[in-house]
């Protein structure tokens, strides 16, 4: 069952949040909407699920239009950031909650809602906390118990809503690989909602990042990672290296330094800035070449699979920079020490935020 | 260093000031809620247990007592349906004139007793806008029991809803969505889920309007003409019985009064023991977050 948004748009008092946004989820997709908050992300998802409703645009699932079905019609698995169990019903009749108000004619009998129920519960590795109330649950119980409540009347699709916002980090991190097992397991197409982008880019086969009501960019996470089309995208994924700069003879001109720029791109831009991850730099004692530049070292941090350097440039803007812990070891640096960087890959994007490059 | 465990002073008033608070509270609580208390118990029964049961088994006082029951029993299933719907719309719903329809809901609270039945009197009295063609039909509002219900039912029109409205915001419609996406009907949703999640506030709710609707007297005063054995309430003839100087009579109706204030708070400590408890059920799924 594929999950197509076409060109939807909502405004919440005149201020437009979602700004004409179509993507399409295919069949047995496992799909993460990425974005800072106020993206427009959870809007987006609700108008998918038919909790809201979209000023424009059509939602299709498996190319049938639902754009006007109610939330019942759509059959979607909904589990909220907030879990909302109903906090007056044990697990057990949470996750029967689904089954018990169908009409009687589809209504499965008692024993086969509680085999069913039983079944989730196993699922969610829950079956003991069956009589439990939400509240004597933690956090991470509580989000496997929304799950399974979902998951009871067999949606078509599933909708996660920051799945793992309300979690501390070892308990979100256990989770959410736990939900890519259990994607893999059930192939249901999933839409979820994060901010973060670790988690999105761990989970998901396919992101699609939000920013300001539109679409940044899509790709598979490895294509998100490695070829960022935006500044915004840049910044967004975090932990990089920005220079601004001056353009001229195809060379983008930081301090005392000239990085060249893709010729075809640059033509007209005057003032540029380029992005240059940590690991994108090499490091050396003498200078090798022209590319190189000099900076000093700051501080040094090898707490970790590489040494973290800060190191400060010769037109005094730091730079964070890592390299392989044997490597570092090789170069022997020491605080206040000078070293020579060359950048080994960098993105070179026009100032003024006229557009990728 | 007693008992061996060093107590952190700062955290501790003087035992002098810590007596005379409670001191202080002590006899403010015993002139004030118990001595009137007491009084009106003793006061009924100081004639003894025949005056007492002969003072209630009088024909004008279980008039009072049966017209009390019907205003109660009809303003308090009333404002408990009216009550529910409000909170309801107010808390899950947005929509224009929220604000306004809150402060109408406020009104019977800030509005005198006496005004309020003033207004029913202006409306339906002999003189009122709807009086002429009552009088045509032959129907008897003012001073007759529709008048009594109808000021009831005004004077009682908040508790309901005010109970109900900061409960369902707090627990906001997050639950509601979550029924309506495993399939439940909007009916269906507020059975089971929106009901059940304000059963205790209700219940605290129906106490609070119950008790002021058999206590109302400013209201009701007004509008229903003091007829012993007709249009009497509870309260009323109290003030009958009393403006007579038949003090055994006066007391012994007002100890059922006061009878029903003690039940009224002894089963509200009972529902707040038991709300409160799901109130931290309910913060614990919160704090959970």
């Amino acid at each position: 069952m594929s999950i197509e948004v076409r060109n939807i748009s909502k405004k919440f008092g005149g201020f437009a949040v979602i700004n004409d946004v179509s993507f399409t989820a295919g069949t047995g997709e496992l799909l993460a909407l990425l974005g800072p908050s106020g993206s427009g992300k959870t809007t987006l998802l609700r108008v998918i699920a038919g909790l809201e409703t979209a000023d424009a645009g059509a939602v299709l699932f498996h190319g049938e239009d639902a754009t006007d079905a109610g939330v019942r019609e759509r059959r979607v698995g909904f589990v909220f950031q907030h879990y909302a169990l109903f906090r007056h019903m044990t697990v057990f009749e949470n996750v029967a909650f689904g089954l018990k108000v169908r009409p009687r004619k589809v209504r499965p009998a008692k024993a086969e809602i509680a085999e069913k129920v039983g079944q989730l519960l196993r699922l969610v590795q829950l079956e003991r906390f069956a009589g439990h109330f939400p509240s004597q649950l933690s956090g991470g119980q509580r989000q496997r118990v929304a799950l399974a409540r979902a998951l009871a009347v067999e949606p078509k699709v599933l909708l996660l809503d920051e799945p793992f916002g309300a979690l501390d980090a070892k308990v979100r991190r256990d989770l959410r690989q736990w939900l890519r097992r259990l994607h893999d397991e059930l192939h249901i197409t999933s839409v979820f909602v994060t901010h973060d982008q670790e988690e999105a880019l761990e989970v998901a086969d396919r992101v699609v990042v939000m920013n300001n009501g539109g679409i940044e960019q899509e790709g598979t996470p490895d294509e998100i990672y490695h070829r960022p089309a935006s500044p915004f995208m840049y910044e967004f994924l975090g932990n990089v290296n920005l220079f601004h700069g001056r353009v001229e003879d195809g060379n983008l001109h930081v301090g005392a330094l000239a990085l060249p720029v893709p010729p075809d791109a640059s033509a007209g831009w005057r003032n540029a800035c380029a992005y240059i991850r940590p690991h994108q730099f090499g490091l050396s004692r003498q200078r090798k070449g022209s590319n190189q530049f000099r900076a000093r070292v700051e501080s040094i941090n090898q707490a970790g699979p590489v040494a973290r350097l800060m190191l400060v440039t010769e037109w005094a803007s730091t730079l964070n920079v890592e390299v392989p812990n044997a490597e570092f070891l090789a170069l022997a640096l020491a605080r206040g020490e000078d070293v020579f960087v060359e950048p080994r890959e960098l993105k070179v994007f026009p100032s003024g935020g006229t557009g990728g490059a | 260093m007693r008992n061996g465990i060093r107590r952190n002073q700062a955290l501790f008033d003087p035992p002098w000031a810590r007596a005379g608070i409670l001191l202080a509270v002590a006899v403010f609580v015993t002139l004030f809620l118990v001595v009137p208390l007491a009084l009106v118990f003793w006061q009924a029964l100081e004639k003894g247990f025949g005056e007492y049961f002969a003072a209630i088994a009088d024909p004008a006082t279980l008039a009072a007592v049966r017209l009390t029951l019907i205003a109660a029993g009809v303003a308090v299933p009333l404002n408990l349906v009216f009550g529910v719907a409000a909170a309801w719309a107010v808390a899950k719903f947005e929509f224009r004139g929220k604000g306004f329809l809150i402060t109408l809901i406020d009104l019977p609270f800030s509005v005198s007793p006496v005004m309020s039945g003033l207004i029913f009197v202006l409306l339906f009295g002999a003189q009122g806008w709807f009086g002429p063609w009552l009088a045509a039909h032959d129907i008897k509002v003012i001073f007759a029991v529709p008048g009594i219900v109808l000021a009831t039912v005004f004077v009682t029109f908040p508790f309901v809803a005010r109970e109900l409205i900061p409960l369902m915001q707090a627990q906001g419609k997050d639950e509601e969505e979550a029924a309506l996406t495993l399939g439940a009907s909007g009916w269906q949703s507020f059975w089971r889920v929106t009901l059940p999640n304000a059963k205790w506030g209700l219940l605290y709710g129906v106490l609070l309007c119950n008790a002021r609707a058999m206590g109302e007297f400013g209201a009701v005063s007004v509008v229903s003409g003091h007829i012993r054995g007709l249009t009497n309430t509870m309260p009323l003839h109290v003030e009958i019985l009393y403006n007579e100087y038949n003090f055994a009579g006066a007391f012994a109706v007002a100890s059922l009064l006061a009878l029903l204030a003690v039940v009224t708070l002894v089963a509200k400590k009972a529902v707040e023991w038991k709300y409160a408890a799901e109130l931290k059920a309910a913060k614990g799924r919160e704090g959970g977050q």
